[in-house]
C-alpha cells in the first residue's frame, strides 16, 4: 500500500497524480474463502479488515451487491457518540468511540473524524430526568457527558433558539464533547483500502442469492451472481436487507426495515459549530465540513425496501429544525434521499452466532448504526474468529428476545439512536 | 405520503388518516399463558418483514377508527388490496392483472 | 460604462427601468430582466467564485441550470437569502445582490491562492493528508477546510416572512409550459378536466423564448405560447402556476411544488406568502420538462464570458442583451447555430464558428456559411485566455496542428442537450440508454406519467406538438374523460438540435495537464474524474462521492453527463453499465421556510389547554410541558421560588386540602355486555366482581409484560367501565384497547369511547376535601359509609351532572369531580370559592409528584421505563392470579423477567436529610471501585417533602427489596452520598388518611 501524506500528495502534484494505485483492488472472487462477509457498507468493511489485522485471516472475500458504501454508510448523518444508558450500549458505542480517535492513523486513510460535541436538547421535566439519569451514568461508565443550562447550550451552538416562549422550550441539554462526527464515505473507503492491502477480496456488483448448507446444516458457502463460492464462515452485515439473507439460511429475525430520509442544505460558511439532536421535536443536525447542513429525519411509519419515503416527514423534520432554529427558514434543502433501516424491537443490534453454525449476523442497528461502525467490525471479527462471541458483543445475542433480557435504550429514554 | 383505500369507509385516503400496525395474519394464540418460550418469541418478535408483497395490517385511526389488512409491495410501496381485519388473506393473481 | 442592451431586440420595454446594485455598486435594468440579464446588460459576466479554487466565473446559462452565478440577495437585514441563482432571481427596483465567497473583493480573491496550489488539491486530496498529528485534524486543518468551503452566508436573524401551503387535486398536472407542456395542457383542458399547468419560469413558453425560427398555428412560436397561455388562464378548469417549480416526485403520483410569490416585486405585499409549496394529487402526469444544454469541456472552459449558446440566445432575442462584441461559438451540434445566425442578425461580430464535427450539414449550416461566418469544422479550442474575462481563445484541428489565437469576448459552447428526466427518474420510472445519442431517456414507467418533448428525446418542433397533443388526449382518457383532439398545431421551424457529443473534447482528455471543468461550482475537472477511476473508483457513485462531480447546488445539471461519459470511456464500458447517479429531489433547492409552511411557532404543534387552564394563568401559575398539554406546574405567590411554593402547597393539601387540574388524565368509556370480560384482557387485574359504584387501580402490560400504562377505572354499571389512562398514554392505550378488541376479541360486544376532553376533573384532596364539596354536591351521600375511599357515583354539583369519584393520589381523603368540559371552569371556580374558606389552596404538578412519592405511588414513565414488570414495583397484588389470560400474561413469565437481580421499587434516604438526591443518579454498593463502577440502581424521582421534614427518593434497585436497611452510596461529580434503603412509602404509612 503507498502511504498516504502530504508529501505523498506533494510527489504526486508535479506528475498530475498519474501514480496513485487503486485504493482497493477489483479482484476476480474465487472458488472458496475461509470467510465470506455479505455486505459491503462500513460494519462489514470493519469486519474484514479487522479479521485480516487482528486475526490474521486474510483469505476473506467481502460481497458487495451494489458499491461499496452505497447502503446506509453512504446515506446517513454520520453522528457519532456514545452517552447511552444501559452499560451494554455503553460498551460497545464507546468502544467505537475509541476507536473512532485514532482510525485516521490506523487506516492511513483521513476519515476525519471531528469530535466537535454533540449536545441533546432536553425540553421538558421527563427529558430532564432521563438525561440527568444518562449523565450520571456515564459517568460511573467513564463516559463524558454533562449538562448544560440553556444559556451554556446557547453558547455551544449559537443558532440555537432557547427562548422560553418557543413551543417546547429549551430546559438544558446533555452535552458529550467526544461526540462528533466523521466523513461517511471514507469510512468506507479507509477500510476498504486497508483490508484490501491485507489480501481481503472486495467484490462488488456481486449479490448473493443462496446460502449454502451441509447436510448437517453447517454452511458451506454462498450462491451469488457472480457464481458460487465456498466458506466454513459467513458473516451477514447487510443491515436493511438482514431478514431477506436470513431466510436463505432459514432463519426469521426480530427486524423490521424501515424507510428513513436525510436531507442537505445548500452550504454556507460556518454557521453551526457542533451536533445538536432533539428526541422531543424529532431533529438531528450538524454542518458538513463543506458547509451543508445535515439533516436526520424519522422514519416513515410502514416497513419498506423502497429507499423513498414521504414528503411530510421532511416537513416535520424541518419545522422542528425551523422550531429550534428560526435562523434557517431561508436557507434552503439542495438534496434529500433515503436509506432503509433494520429495526429490532429493543432498538439495539444483533451482533451473534446464529442456530446455523458458520453462521453470524450483524444487523439491527437502526437508526443508529454509523456511529458503531470501527466497534462493530472490531467485536464481530473477533467473534466470528473465534467462533465465540467477543465479551462486548456478548449481550447482543439472538436468544435475548426469547429470555426477556432486552436491551431497551428507545423505552428508557424516548430516544432515537 | 401513500393514499390507502379503507375498506370500511371505501374511500381512499391520505396516509395523514392512518396509523400502521405491522405484520398482518400474526395470531395471538389461544393459549398463549401456555406457549413456550420459542413460542412467545416467535409470535411477539419475529416477522417476515419480506422484500416485495407483504401483508401488513393499518388502522384508519383519524377515520373511521378500525383495523383492516393491506397487500403492499414493499420495494415499489404500491398497494395490491386492502381487506378488512378477519378475512383471510386474498389470493393475489386477480390482482395483477 | 457602455450598455450591452439593444436597440429595438427583444421583449421588454426599455422605458421601464429598475435600478439595482451588485456588491454595493448602482446599476440600472429594466422590468423583466433577471439579474443576470441585467448584469450582462451593464457588461458585468464576473459574478462569482468557484467553491475549491476560487476562480473567477461568469454566467453560464440563463435558467436553474446555473452553477456559477450564485450571489446573496439581501431585502433587509433579516431577508438575507444566499446562493440565489442570478440566472433565476428577477430583477426588482431596489434588488441588492452580493458576490460569494471571495475576500476582499470579487475581482481580488486572496482565496484564489488555492488555484496557484491546485495541483496540491487534487480529487480526494484531504482523504490522504491532514493526519498528523492527531489533534491538528481538530483544531487546525478542519477550522481552516471549513471556513474555506461554504458558498454564501447563512441569515443571521428570524425570518420575518411567512410560507404558505396547499393541497390540490387533479385529473392532468402538467410540468413544463414549453411547446410541449402548452400543447398537452390545451389537449387536456378541452376534456373539461381539471388541469394544473406549472412552469418555473415567470412566464410561459420555455424554450420558445429563445429559439427564433419557430412558428405555430401560423404565429411566431413565442406569441403562439402567449397567446394560448391566456387562453388555457381563462378556463375555469385550468390552473397556471408560472414561478412554480415541480421539485419531487412522490409515491402515487404525489408531486411537490412550490411556487415563489413574492420574489419578483419590489414592495411585495406583506400579506402575501413569500413562497407557497403545493402538494398536488394528481390522476395523471405529464411531463415536459424539456432539455439542459450542456457545456464543452476543454482547457479553461470556465472563464467568465464562456457560456451556453442557448444562454445568449436568451438573453439576446428575450432581454435584447448582447453578451458580448466579438463572440467565439464552439459546438459539437447544430442548434449552437442558431446562437450565431440570431448575434449576427443582430449586429454582432462573430469571430468564428469551431465546430468538432468533421462535416456538419444542414440549413443552419448552410445559413451560417451564407452569412459569411468563419466555420471551422473537425477543429477544437485548445484553451482560452482571459483572467476576469475570456479575452481569447486558441483554435487547431482536432486531429493536430498549429493553433491560431482568435481574440472574443465571449464563446458560445454546446456540446448537445441533457433530457431533463429527473422527475420521471424520480417516479422511480427506469430510464433507458439511447445508444446512437448518448443520452438517457424515460422507459418503462412505475407511476401514470408520460413524458413529451425534449426531456423525451424528442427532437423536432413538430413531433413534439404531435406528442404533446396526444399526450393530453391520452391523459384525459386515462382518467375516463373523452378526448375530443379537435386542436391541430401545424408548425414550423428553422430549429435543428441535432448532434452533440458528451465527455471530454479533444486536448481535454483526462491524462493532459490542463484543467477542463466538468462541474464548475464544485471544481471538478476531467483530470479529477480520470484519477477517481485510476484509484479504483468504478461505480460512478464513487466517481462522484470522491471527485464531488455533481454534487454542488446544481446537483449536477450540466455536468453529470460529461462526468459519466469520461468515466465510462476511460473504463471501457458503455455508459450505463458504468451507471448513473441517482436523481435526487428537488430538481432546484427549496426553502425550508417553504417546506415548513405554517408549521412554525404555537402551530409547530397543536398546544392542549384544560377547561380551567385561564384559572392557573389568573393565579401567576408556572406551567410545563407534558405532550402537547400545558399543566400548571406550581403556583408561586409573591416572593416564592418553585421550592417555597411546592412545600407550601405540599404542607396545605396535608394539614387542610388543595385543589388539582387533573383533566389532562386520559378518560375510556368501556362499555357494552362484555366489557368486565374485555378489561380482565387488557389488565392485570381481576374486574368481574367489582361491585358497580366501585373502583380499582388497574395495571397494563404490553404483551412482553412490561408496565404500559395505569390508571383507577371505576365501574358504573355492570356493563360501564369509566377508565382513567396516564396522561401522555391515552391515544395510545386507547389504540392498544382497539387493536385487541378489533382482532384479538372480536368476540367481545364491548365499545371503547375516548372521552378524555369530554370530562374536565377538578381534584380536591385533603383531609378538608369533603367540606369543601359537600356544599356544593347533590344527590350523593359524601359519608364514608355511603361512599368509602375507591367508589364513584353519579349525581349533581351545582346543578351540573358531575361523575364523583373518592379516589386519591396524594393519601389524603380525595375526590376528583368529573364534570362536562364546558362546565370545567364555572364548577372550579365554585369549589375554589369554598376551598379558600377553608384555608385550602391550588396546586400544580410537582406538588402532585411529591405528594404521591411521599406515599411510594408510582408514575408510569418515571418509576418504569419500558423495562420494569409489576414485580419489579412490587405491584404482585394488582395481578388477577387466578385468571387464564391477560394481555401480558406470557410475556411475564419469561426466564429474565423472572430471574433474579431484577431492579426492584425501593425508597432511599439520605443520611443527610438536607440532601435532596438528583433524579437519575447512580447507585453503587463500594463507593471505592475503580471507573467502570458496577451500578445496582438508579433514582427515579427525588424531592425535599415539606411533611416528612426531609428529602425522600424512590428509586430502582437490584434486589432492592432484600436491602432494606443496608447502607449504599450514590458517587456524584463532587462527593458521595450515602444513602439508607427503605420502604418506598415515606408518610402515613398505614395509610389511614385516605379513609378520613
Amino acid at each position: 500500500m503507498r502511504r498516504y501524506s502530504a508529501f505523498a500528495i506533494a510527489r504526486e502534484a508535479l506528475r498530475g497524480h498519474k501514480g496513485w494505485p487503486e485504493q482497493w483492488g477489483s479482484p476476480e472472487p474465487r472458488s472458496e474463502y475461509d470467510v465470506i462477509i455479505v455486505g459491503g457498507g462500513g460494519h462489514g468493511l470493519a469486519t474484514a479488515y479487522y479479521l485480516a489485522s487482528q486475526h490474521g485471516i486474510t483469505n476473506v472475500a467481502v460481497l458487495e451487491k451494489g458499491w461499496l458504501g452505497g447502503g446506509n454508510t453512504g446515506r446517513n448523518t454520520t453522528i457519532i457518540r456514545s452517552n447511552y444508558l444501559y452499560d451494554e450500549s455503553a460498551a460497545i458505542y464507546d468502544h467505537a468511540v475509541k476507536l473512532w480517535d485514532g482510525l485516521s492513523q490506523e487506516l492511513n486513510y483521513n476519515v476525519m473524524y471531528s469530535p466537535r460535541g454533540v449536545m441533546m436538547l432536553a425540553h421538558n421535566v421527563h427529558d430532564v430526568q432521563v438525561f440527568k439519569r444518562h449523565i450520571h451514568s456515564n459517568r460511573l461508565n467513564g463516559i463524558d457527558n454533562e449538562w448544560l443550562s440553556p444559556e451554556e447550550a446557547k453558547s455551544f451552538c449559537p443558532p440555537l433558539n432557547i427562548s422560553p416562549s418557543a413551543r417546547y422550550p429549551v430546559m438544558g441539554a446533555a452535552l458529550q464533547r467526544r461526540g462528533g462526527t466523521a466523513r461517511h464515505d471514507a469510512v468506507a473507503w479507509g477500510y476498504a483500502r486497508a483490508a484490501s492491502d491485507r489480501g481481503v477480496h472486495i467484490i462488488q456488483n456481486c449479490e448473493v442469492t443462496a446460502i449454502r448448507r451441509s447436510a448437517n446444516g453447517h454452511v458451506t458457502g454462498v450462491d451469488t451472481t457472480r457464481g458460487p463460492i465456498s466458506a466454513k464462515k459467513v458473516g451477514v452485515v447487510a443491515a436493511g436487507h438482514s431478514s431477506v439473507l436470513m431466510a436463505m439460511a432459514g432463519l426469521s429475525m426480530p427486524l423490521e426495515s424501515y424507510p428513513l430520509q436525510a436531507l442537505v442544505s445548500e452550504p454556507v460558511k460556518p454557521v453551526f459549530p457542533c451536533v445538536v439532536m432533539s428526541n422531543t421535536v424529532h431533529a438531528y443536525i450538524s454542518q458538513s465540513d463543506k458547509g451543508e447542513l445535515v439533516i436526520g429525519a424519522g422514519t416513515d411509519q410502514y416497513y419498506s425496501y423502497s429507499q423513498t419515503g414521504g414528503l411530510h416527514i421532511l416537513e416535520h423534520t424541518l419545522e422542528a429544525i425551523c422550531e429550534m432554529f428560526p435562523v434557517f427558514t431561508r436557507m434552503k434543502m439542495l438534496r434529500s434521499w433515503g436509506g432503509i433501516v433494520d429495526v429490532t424491537p429493543d432498538r439495539s443490534p444483533i451482533l451473534a452466532k446464529t442456530p446455523v453454525p458458520g453462521l453470524y449476523v450483524n444487523c439491527g442497528w437502526g437508526t443508529g448504526g454509523f456511529k458503531a461502525t470501527p466497534g462493530s467490525g472490531h467485536v464481530f471479527a473477533q467473534t466470528i474468529a473465534n467462533d465465540n462471541p467477543h465479551p462486548i458483543a456478548a449481550p447482543y445475542r439472538l436468544e435475548r428476545f426469547r429470555t426477556g433480557r432486552l436491551i431497551d435504550e428507545a423505552a428508557a429514554a424516548a430516544v432515537a439512536h | 405520503m401513500l393514499l390507502i383505500r379503507c375498506p370500511y369507509c371505501q374511500e381512499e385516503r391520505p396516509e395523514l388518516e392512518f396509523r400502521h400496525a405491522g405484520e398482518a395474519h400474526v395470531v395471538r394464540p389461544h393459549n398463549i399463558a401456555d406457549i413456550s418460550d420459542e413460542e412467545f418469541e416467535a409470535f411477539f418478535f419475529h416477522r417476515a418483514n419480506p422484500k416485495g408483497i407483504t401483508h401488513e395490517r393499518w388502522r384508519h385511526v383519524h377515520g373511521c377508527g378500525r383495523f383492516f389488512n393491506a397487500v403492499r409491495d414493499t420495494v415499489s410501496d404500491r398497494f395490491v388490496t386492502t381487506y378488512k381485519a378477519g378475512e383471510p388473506k386474498p389470493a393475489l393473481e386477480e390482482h395483477k392483472a | 460604462m457602455t450598455s450591452f442592451r439593444l436597440a429595438d431586440v427583444g421583449r421588454l420595454d426599455a422605458s421601464k427601468t429598475a435600478r439595482f446594485t451588485f456588491d454595493g455598486r448602482s446599476l440600472s435594468g429594466l422590468e423583466g430582466d433577471t439579474l443576470a440579464s441585467a448584469l450582462i446588460a451593464n457588461g458585468i459576466h464576473l459574478v462569482g467564485r468557484s467553491f475549491k479554487y476560487h476562480r473567477p466565473r461568469g454566467i453560464l446559462s440563463a435558467g436553474s441550470e446555473e452553477p456559477n452565478a450564485l450571489v446573496g440577495v439581501h431585502r433587509d437585514a433579516a431577508r438575507r437569502t444566499p446562493n440565489v441563482r442570478a440566472t433565476v432571481q428577477e430583477l426588482y427596483d431596489g434588488l441588492s445582490a452580493v458576490s460569494q465567497n471571495r475576500w476582499p473583493s470579487l475581482a481580488f480573491d486572496m482565496g484564489a491562492v488555492n488555484n496557484l496550489g491546485a495541483p496540491f488539491f487534487s480529487a480526494g486530496f484531504y482523504y490522504k493528508t491532514f493526519m498528523w498529528p492527531k489533534a491538528a485534524w481538530k483544531h487546525l486543518y478542519e477550522p481552516q477546510i471549513r471556513n474555506a468551503a461554504g458558498l454564501g452566508t447563512a441569515p443571521e436573524e428570524s425570518d420575518p416572512d411567512h410560507y404558505a401551503s396547499r393541497y390540490a387535486h387533479c385529473e392532468v398536472l402538467v410540468v413544463g409550459g414549453g411547446a410541449a407542456g402548452l400543447a398537452a395542457a390545451s389537449a387536456a383542458a378541452e376534456s373539461g378536466q381539471r388541469v394544473i399547468l406549472c412552469d418555473e419560469q415567470a412566464g410561459l413558453g420555455g424554450a420558445l423564448r429563445f429559439e427564433s425560427g419557430s412558428q405555430i398555428d401560423g404565429v411566431a412560436g413565442w406569441d403562439w405560447a402567449q397567446a394560448t397561455a391566456a387562453k388555457l388562464a381563462g378556463m375555469d378548469n385550468v390552473r397556471i402556476l408560472p414561478r412554480t417549480t415541480a421539485f419531487g416526485y412522490y409515491a402515487q403520483n404525489m408531486v411537490g411544488l412550490v411556487e415563489r410569490v413574492t420574489e419578483h416585486l419590489a414592495t411585495p405585499d406583506p400579506e402575501l406568502p413569500r413562497e407557497r409549496l403545493w402538494h398536488v394529487r394528481a390522476k395523471r402526469v405529464v411531463v415536459a420538462t424539456g432539455a439542459i444544454e450542456r457545456h464543452m469541456v476543454f482547457a479553461d472552459n470556465d472563464r467568465p464570458g464562456i457560456m451556453l449558446a442557448s444562454a445568449a440566445r436568451h438573453y439576446l432575442n428575450h432581454y435584447g442583451v448582447a453578451v458580448g462584441r466579438e463572440v467565439g461559438i464552439y459546438t459539437a451540434n447544430d442548434s449552437a447555430y442558431g446562437a450565431a445566425l440570431d448575434l449576427h442578425r443582430a449586429g454582432i461580430r462573430i469571430a468564428a464558428i469551431v465546430d468538432l464535427r468533421d462535416d456538419p450539414r444542414g440549413e443552419m449550416i448552410d445559413a451560417a456559411r451564407a452569412a459569411g461566418i468563419e466555420l471551422l469544422t473537425g477543429h477544437c479550442v485548445a484553451k482560452t485566455g482571459g483572467r476576469l474575462r475570456v479575452s481569447s481563445m486558441a483554435v487547431m484541428p482536432k486531429a493536430g496542428g498549429a493553433s491560431r489565437i482568435i481574440p472574443v469576448d465571449a464563446l458560445l459552447v454546446s456540446a448537445g442537450w441533457t433530457p431533463s428526466v429527473h422527475l420521471f427518474s424520480q417516479s422511480r420510472g427506469k430510464l433507458a440508454f439511447d445508444t446512437r445519442r448518448q443520452i438517457f431517456l424515460p422507459g418503462a414507467q412505475a407511476q401514470e406519467c408520460i413524458s413529451i418533448g425534449a426531456c423525451n428525446g424528442t427532437e423536432s418542433l413538430a413531433e413534439t406538438l404531435e406528442e404533446a397533443l396526444a399526450a393530453g388526449a391520452q391523459a384525459v382518457r386515462g382518467v375516463g374523460g373523452e378526448a375530443s383532439r379537435s386542436i391541430s398545431l401545424p408548425s414550423r421551424t428553422a430549429e435543428s438540435w441535432t448532434g452533440g457529443m458528451s465527455g471530454s473534447a479533444p486536448g481535454a482528455e483526462p491524462g493532459k495537464a490542463v484543467k477542463a471543468f466538468v462541474d464548475f461550482q464544485n471544481d471538478v475537472t476531467a483530470k479529477d474524474i480520470g484519477q477517481a477511476v485510476r484509484e479504483g473508483m468504478r461505480s460512478i457513485e464513487h466517481v462522484k462521492r470522491f471527485t464531488t462531480n455533481g454534487m454542488a447546488t446544481d446537483q449536477g445539471k450540466t455536468s453529470n453527463l460529461h462526468g459519466l461519459a469520461i468515466a465510462s470511456e476511460i473504463l471501457g464500458k458503455p455508459m450505463p453499465e458504468v451507471g448513473l447517479t441517482t436523481f435526487r429531489a428537488p430538481f432546484t433547492p427549496v426553502t425550508f421556510g417553504a417546506i415548513v409552511g405554517h408549521g412554525r411557532g404555537a402551530l409547530f404543534d397543536p398546544t392542549r389547554k384544560t377547561p380551567m387552564h385561564s384559572f392557573a394563568e389568573e393565579q401567576g401559575a408556572v406551567f410545563e410541558d407534558v405532550g402537547q398539554w400545558k399543566r400548571a406546574w406550581y403556583f408561586p405567590q409573591a416572593g416564592e421560588d418553585m421550592h417555597a411554593a411546592v412545600a407550601r402547597e405540599c404542607r396545605t393539601v396535608r394539614e387542610a386540602a388543595g385543589m388539582f387540574d387533573a383533566s389532562t388524565l386520559g378518560k375510556i368509556e368501556v362499555v357494552g355486555p362484555d366489557a368486565a370480560e374485555f378489561m380482565e384482557l387488557m389488565y392485570t387485574n381481576p374486574w368481574k366482581k367489582l361491585g358497580v359504584g366501585r373502583c380499582r387501580y388497574g395495571i397494563m402490560l404490553r404483551e412482553d409484560g412490561f408496565v404500559m400504562d395505569d390508571g383507577v377505572v371505576g365501574r358504573l354499571a355492570d356493563d360501564r367501565f369509566h377508565v382513567t389512562t396516564t396522561t401522555g398514554g391515552a391515544a395510545r392505550v386507547l389504540h392498544h384497547m382497539e387493536d385487541y378488541l378489533q382482532t384479538e376479541f372480536p368476540h367481545l360486544n364491548v365499545w371503547l369511547t375516548s372521552v378524555s376532553e369530554q370530562w374536565a376533573v377538578i381534584a380536591v384532596q385533603g383531609p378538608k376535601a369533603r367540606d369543601i364539596i359537600a356544599p356544593l354536591v347533590a344527590g350523593i351521600d359524601l359519608s364514608d359509609e355511603a361512599m368509602p375511599h375507591m367508589s364513584v357515583r353519579e349525581g349533581t354539583i351545582l346543578g351540573v351532572p358531575t361523575r364523583l369519584f373518592r379516589m386519591s393520589f396524594t393519601g389524603e381523603r380525595g375526590f376528583e369531580i368529573n364534570v362536562p368540559a364546558d362546565y370545567g371552569r364555572v364548577v372550579w371556580d365554585a369549589v375554589w370559592a369554598e376551598a379558600r374558606g377553608q384555608g385550602a389552596c391550588a396546586y400544580g404538578t410537582e406538588t402532585m409528584h411529591v405528594l404521591r412519592a411521599e406515599k411510594g405511588f408510582i408514575i408510569v414513565g418515571q418509576e418504569t421505563d419500558g423495562t420494569v414488570t409489576p414485580h419489579d414495583l412490587g405491584l404482585d397484588w394488582a395481578i388477577g392470579s387466578k385468571k387464564s389470560d391477560f394481555v401480558g400474561i406470557r410475556g411475564l413469565k419469561r426466564p429474565d423477567l423472572v430471574a433474579s437481580g431484577r431492579k426492584q421499587l425501593v425508597g432511599l434516604k439520605t443520611k443527610d436529610p438536607k440532601i435532596v438526591l438528583e433524579e437519575g443518579a447512580q447507585i453503587v454498593a463500594d463507593p471505592r471501585q475503580p471507573i467502570p463502577m458496577k451500578m445496582i440502581g438508579h433514582v427515579s424521582s427525588s424531592y425535599w417533602s415539606e411533611n416528612c421534614g426531609r428529602s425522600i427518593a424512590l428509586a430502582l434497585l437490584q434486589d432492592g427489596r432484600s436491602l432494606m436497611g443496608e447502607t449504599l452510596f450514590l458517587p456524584m461529580p463532587d462527593r458521595t452520598i450515602e444513602v439508607e434503603v427503605t420502604s418506598p412509602v415515606f408518610f402515613d404509612e398505614k395509610g389511614e388518611r385516605v379513609h378520613g
